[in-house]
């Protein structure tokens, strides 16, 4: 892909980023962390398509390594988030 | 329609989710559900990554899946919360080094100087996050010493470090056949990671975690122009936007430049000696029963000294009954109480106390005069009025919750020694503190015993 598109990109959700993270209140910085934790597990995709090559070489065990170490951020990440999120409650009536 | 047109468009939707997903992040309403969108954007990309037909064998990918993916859920469930900074400190570090794996594995398919000066990049960034993440997470474990290491010539060996780096990577980028240098550039971004966290204090965690956190989402957007894929590059800089917020908020409620944080100590700063006047007024629990009793408005300010007690539970009983006896509580939190941002409103939220409830410092500061009584729990620099009053203190300037404007302040504490940063706290010398001396958990046992 053309580098210029890819740093176009880059620089727009870099943006958004901010935009967004900015909204998130202190009370919630916690789980802001560890759900970024889940979401930086996306490099699992570029893992997949190492790890997948069918050539059974070094590439192919350090994409596994990678799919495996990236598949801990997100199952764990998500969950762990899911878990915090569930104690935050509004003060009844 | 062709395949890669799907693919391309499962992308597009999974970082359209992620960003939903991350705006409904803004309220503790719809957090629970944004998260949910989140985790599915995840699976949409995971999808479309399967689906691609370079891929012919899925043993590997299962079998990382399956090992991941168990011990991810192993430690999601069974982590407790007062050992979150720990445990989000280990996920930035495997984040980091699934990303500098990436880079390394795509050296197969890697041409041209930009694919491969993009592979180095996330192998850095990817290597010091990672070593850099276990230091820290040994540190917040206290599995090796909290405290700041320091030695003579740190910096110039810290130079050195880069020094290497910048060549070895340079010369790999320029010869991508000499592999040499490549393992040159990891070994040194390792060795790097493991300098840059040493001499940090554990007080000043909160801006190493989320600057650890900004750089994991950081690797994975060098991994993702690696591999020439959009949603690694969204994703990623999404997390790096994140974790910098994260990281200046830190840096403005310690008053401190980041880079004072990451190239000088507190001990360094500390060597004055600030002279306090007044006498320590130590209290029994049952005096402060009689205290609290007559009290219609109590705050509560939470530090890591409540975590370590794991006192969230029973202040939360005693919050309950102030609240029965016709009391309004109130907690105010400092951004930088505990040993990353929000832990405090986690450990609280966990013990049942509403959200609605936990004051930010803006908040509570102008409330605090009509408060009949503050109680400090484990909290020392972020109620030091030294910040406010004593020019020659090391953290003035720092904004702190303004206890000493309640009629009666209670501190909780163990023990004289100075806190965390070895900074004397004139607050407990003002003729309205009271001590509570003993452990948290205790003391607060006891004043709900006194209660009921």
């Amino acid at each position: 892909m053309d580098v210029s598109y890819l740093l176009f990109i880059l620089m727009l959700s870099v943006f958004l980023g901010f935009e967004l993270i900015n909204k998130v209140p202190a009370t919630l910085h916690t789980p802001l962390m560890s759900g970024a934790n889940a979401i930086s597990g996306i490099t699992v995709v570029g893992a997949i398509a190492l790890a997948g090559s069918g050539n059974a070489d070094i590439a192919q065990w350090l994409g596994a390594g990678a799919v495996a170490l990236a598949s801990v951020n997100v199952v764990g990440g998500y969950m762990v988030t899911d878990r915090m999120l569930g104690f935050f409650k509004k003060k009844e009536g | 329609m062709g395949l890669e047109l799907i693919i391309q468009l499962g992308y597009v939707v999974a970082a359209g989710l992620f960003i939903f997903g991350l705006k409904m992040l803004g309220s503790p309403d719809t957090a629970r559900k944004g998260n949910g969108i989140s985790a599915i954007g995840m699976l949409v990309a995971i999808v479309a990554a399967l689906l691609d037909q370079g891929i012919v064998q899925y043993e590997y990918i299962l079998g990382g899946m399956v090992v991941g993916g168990a011990v991810g859920a192993v430690a999601a469930r069974t982590v407790a919360m007062t050992s979150m900074p720990e445990m989000v400190a280990l996920f930035n570090g495997v984040g980091g080094a699934a990303s500098g794996l990436v880079g390394v594995a795509a050296l197969s398919i890697a041409d041209g100087s930009f694919t491969y000066i993009t592979i180095i990049l996330s192998i850095l960034i990817g290597g010091v996050t990672f070593t850099g993440s276990l230091v820290a997470y040994g540190k917040l474990s206290e599995t090796i010493g909290s405290g700041a290491v320091t030695f003579g010539g740190q910096k110039f060996v810290n130079g050195l470090i880069v020094i290497g780096i910048l060549t070895s990577a340079v010369m790999f980028v320029m010869d991508p056949t000499n592999t040499n240098m490549l393992y040159t550039v990891v070994g040194l971004s390792l060795l790097f990671g493991i300098m840059v966290v040493i001499p940090i204090g554990g007080a000043d965690m909160p801006v190493v975690i989320s600057l650890l956190n900004s750089y994991s989402g950081l690797a994975a957007c060098a991994a993702g122009f690696a591999v020439d894929n959009n949603v690694l590059i969204v994703a990623g800089s999404l997390v790096g936007a994140s974790g910098i917020i994260l990281t200046q908020i830190m840096c403005k409620a310690m008053n401190r430049s980041l880079s004072n944080v990451l190239f000088s100590g507190f001990a360094s700063v500390s060597t004055t000696v600030t002279e306090v006047e007044g006498e320590i007024k130590p209290i029994s629990v049952e005096d402060a029963y009689y205290v609290l009793e007559a009290a219609t408005n109590v705050a509560i300010i939470p530090g890591y000294g409540m975590a370590v007690a794991q006192a969230q539970h029973v202040v939360k009983e005693l919050m309950e009954l102030l609240e029965a006896n016709g009391c309004e509580v109130n907690y105010g939190i400092h951004p930088v109480a505990g040993r990353m941002p929000g832990h405090m409103n986690v450990l609280l939220a966990e013990a049942d106390v509403p959200y609605d409830q936990l004051l930010e410092m803006d908040d509570i500061n102008p409330r605090m005069e009509s408060v009949d009584v503050a109680i400090v729990i484990g909290a020392n620099d972020v109620v030091n009025p030294a910040a406010r009053e004593v020019e020659s203190s090391p953290i003035y300037g720092m904004p702190v919750i303004n206890v000493a404007d309640a009629r009666t302040v209670f501190v909780l504490k163990r023990s004289m020694a100075s806190g965390f940063a070895g900074i004397e706290n004139p607050l407990f010398y003002k003729d309205n503190t009271r001590m509570l001396f003993g452990d948290a958990k205790e003391s607060i046992g006891g004043l709900v015993r006194e209660f009921s």
